[in-house]
């Protein structure tokens, strides 16, 4: 096997992207940590993260399992307290959880005694509540129909299958039209199958809405197709952000063209040498 | 068609008969009539069996409780007394008959000696109704109150004043039980100060409650005119049954699942939409399972408190055919017991198609 050139690798991401980013930062993260008080004394997840998106950035966080990356997002998110350090979203602290921050859990999460419109529309009524009724339908039917359920909205969630119930919380994160999009690895519990054709929604949605996205995976093929920049974390406790890759590929994406890229394989080495080291 | 009788079948708890439509409309014939062998005929066999232990039960005791009664006549007053007293007990005389557990013909003939005196009385509260109809409607005019029929209660009447009050003691638990669950399932701190209150009063038995109910029920309507009896066994019945539902609900609303919990905060809900869309929807099985038992357990205490209380009903009814102690009394007090058993059963398979409803996941529900 070919020793990887790290470096190498590195400028090569970089060669095609302007010198400066221009774009403001929509996510600030300072000096972030984490500590569970255990009976043992405390237990440190995080600690001294640093981390910033660009608006309309899409980044990935990858990592092995455990390693803190849930922590952060669910952080981040405003469901887990934070322990040091400052979160802003828009250049303001956050307080708690908001539709602000959208998230998409692992697990679909949808509510089973409602349709699959009315668990979307819950959301659009908390965000857009001056809107009429008809308006906040079209909103969700208009999101339903991008993530391809164009013809199940009266479907009670349960009735839909995994993939089908993902969409819709999909479809329900991106109606709040967040100001930064949370995916806490949306497809973990996927098929592959279904899992590639859910990488497909969710770039073709983002494409048109352009919210700054940060998305959790441990799979490092779905980190590169989604992300303009993957963030290695490296494994706790202690962790923080050990090294980023950008990924310079155009967009729109096609799965196609990026696995034949001849880079490809030296930005797929690159992650896969930082997570078994 | 076939599709939507067995549908229904299913939902009212008859599923055993689904095989038997399918053979009926001849589908698979063999392997249905085997189904059908299994799921109808095979209780249909232990029913009978247990029919036929019971009668020969029922027949050794008569012969046991019969030589007793011979011996005793010899022994107290000689051998001709005991040929006396056998030849009265096999000519079915009233007065010297064993009392015993019944056979299951004696239970049926008593079944159909209560059906026919419910016919009788409800012929004579026709006529008394047709003999009073002008006298009441002049006292009506009057503004006094109409006279009522007083004679006594046809065993069909007692089952309908017993599930009178089963249903108010039922409601009574459910708008106690309900609310106090929701909103001690909602707070830890409330859960953990009323714990050990719901722990103690709990395992309480229906006798007490009915005791303290009556000490208070006794008191607040001493002035009233109400039905005393009535408020003390509904009151009782509910306050032994909600215990289920209480726990039950405080259970489903402290346990919703995170996720929701987390959906909810992200939507930023308020505390009322975060109660009626998505805790209280996502507890509605957990709720209808406690209520469920609490039905069951409603309705297997009225008939002790009836029969505490002397307030009328199927309890009432058993305990004055235990006093009255009548040739038939045992065989009526049988009856009673099948009685209560099949609506007991009745009331379960209702509240479990209401159950089945409610849940998410339909193929739960037993």
């Amino acid at each position: 096997m070919e020793v990887l050139d790290k470096e190498l690798v590195q400028k090569k991401s970089k060669a095609s992207l302007p010198e400066i980013d221009t774009r403001p930062d929509m996510l600030k993260i300072e000096d972030l940590a984490k500590v569970y008080p255990t009976p043992k004394g405390d237990y440190t997840v995080l600690s001294d993260l640093q981390l910033s998106v660009k608006q309309s950035e899409f980044i990935s966080i990858i990592g092995h399992s455990g390693c803190g990356k849930s922590t952060l997002l669910t952080m981040i998110a405003g469901l887990n307290d934070i322990s040091a350090g400052k979160i802003k979203v828009d250049g303001e602290q956050i307080h708690g959880a908001g539709p602000d921050r959208a998230v998409v859990f692992q697990s679909p999460s949808l509510f089973p005694w409602l349709t699959a419109l009315e668990n979307v529309l819950i959301g659009v009524k908390q965000v857009f509540p001056h809107g009429s009724k008809q308006e906040k339908l079209d909103i969700c039917k208009y999101y339903l129909d991008k993530v391809g359920l164009g013809n199940d909205f009266n479907k009670k969630a349960l009735e839909l299958s995994q993939g089908m119930q993902q969409r819709v919380g999909i479809a329900r994160a991106f109606a709040l039209k967040p100001k930064v999009l949370l995916l806490d690895e949306p497809f973990g519990m996927l098929d592959s199958l279904t899992r590639g054709e859910l990488q497909d929604v969710l770039l073709e949605v983002w494409q048109k809405e352009k919210i700054t996205a940060i998305a959790i995976t441990h799979d490092v093929d779905e980190s590169i197709f989604l992300a303009d920049r993957v963030i290695m974390m490296t494994s706790g406790p202690f962790a923080k952000i050990g090294d980023e890759l950008v990924i310079p590929y155009e967009r729109p994406r096609v799965r196609k063209e990026i696995l034949e890229h001849p880079d490809y394989y030296d930005y797929r080495g690159y992650l896969m040498n930082f997570l078994n080291h | 068609m076939k599709d939507s009788i067995i549908k229904v079948l299913r939902l009212i708890g008859l599923g055993f008969l689904e095989p038997l439509v399918r053979l009926c409309v001849g589908e698979q014939p063999q392997k249905n009539a085997v189904l059908f062998v299994k799921k109808a005929i095979f209780p249909l066999v232990s029913i009978l069996t247990f029919l036929v232990i019971w009668g020969m039960g029922a027949q050794s005791l008569y012969d046991k409780d019969a030589n007793a009664r011979i011996e005793k006549a010899r022994s107290e007053q000689g051998e001709a007394a005991a040929v006396e007293m056998q030849k009265c007990i096999e000519s079915g005389d009233v007065s010297c008959q064993p009392n015993t557990l019944p056979s299951p013909a004696k239970v049926w003939a008593a079944y159909k000696t209560l059906l026919a005196d419910h016919w009788t009385i409800s012929e004579k509260k026709e006529e008394f109704a047709k003999k009073t109809a002008k006298i009441n409607a002049k006292r009506a005019e009057k503004g006094e109150a109409p006279i009522k029929y007083t004679g006594r209660p046809s065993f069909v009447d007692q089952i309908q004043t017993s599930l009178k009050t089963v249903f108010a003691g039922f409601l009574l638990a459910a708008l106690i039980a309900i609310p106090v669950g929701i909103i001690i399932g909602l707070s830890t701190t409330l859960r953990t100060s009323i714990n050990w209150f719901i722990q103690i009063l709990k395992p309480v038995s229906p006798v007490v409650w009915l005791l303290l109910v009556f000490m208070i029920v006794k008191t607040l309507l001493s002035e009233s005119d109400s039905d005393k009896s009535f408020m003390i066994s509904f009151i009782s019945v509910g306050l032994c049954a909600m215990w289920a539902t209480l726990v039950n609900t405080s259970m489903g609303v402290a346990t919703v699942d995170k996720d929701f919990v987390n959906v909810a905060k992200v939507l930023k809900l308020n505390v009322f939409q975060n109660i009626f869309k998505v805790v209280l929807p996502s507890s509605l099985p957990m709720i209808f399972t406690g209520l469920r038992i609490t039905l069951s357990v409603a309705w297997m205490v009225l008939i002790a408190i009836e029969l505490l209380a002397q307030s009328p009903g199927l309890g009432s009814f058993v305990w004055e055919e235990f006093q009255n102690g009548a040739n038939d009394s045992n065989a009526k007090i049988i009856v009673a017991m099948f009685v209560i058993g099949m609506i007991g059963f009745g009331l379960d398979r209702i509240m479990a198609t209401i159950q089945k409803f409610m849940s998410f996941n339909k193929a739960d529900v037993a």
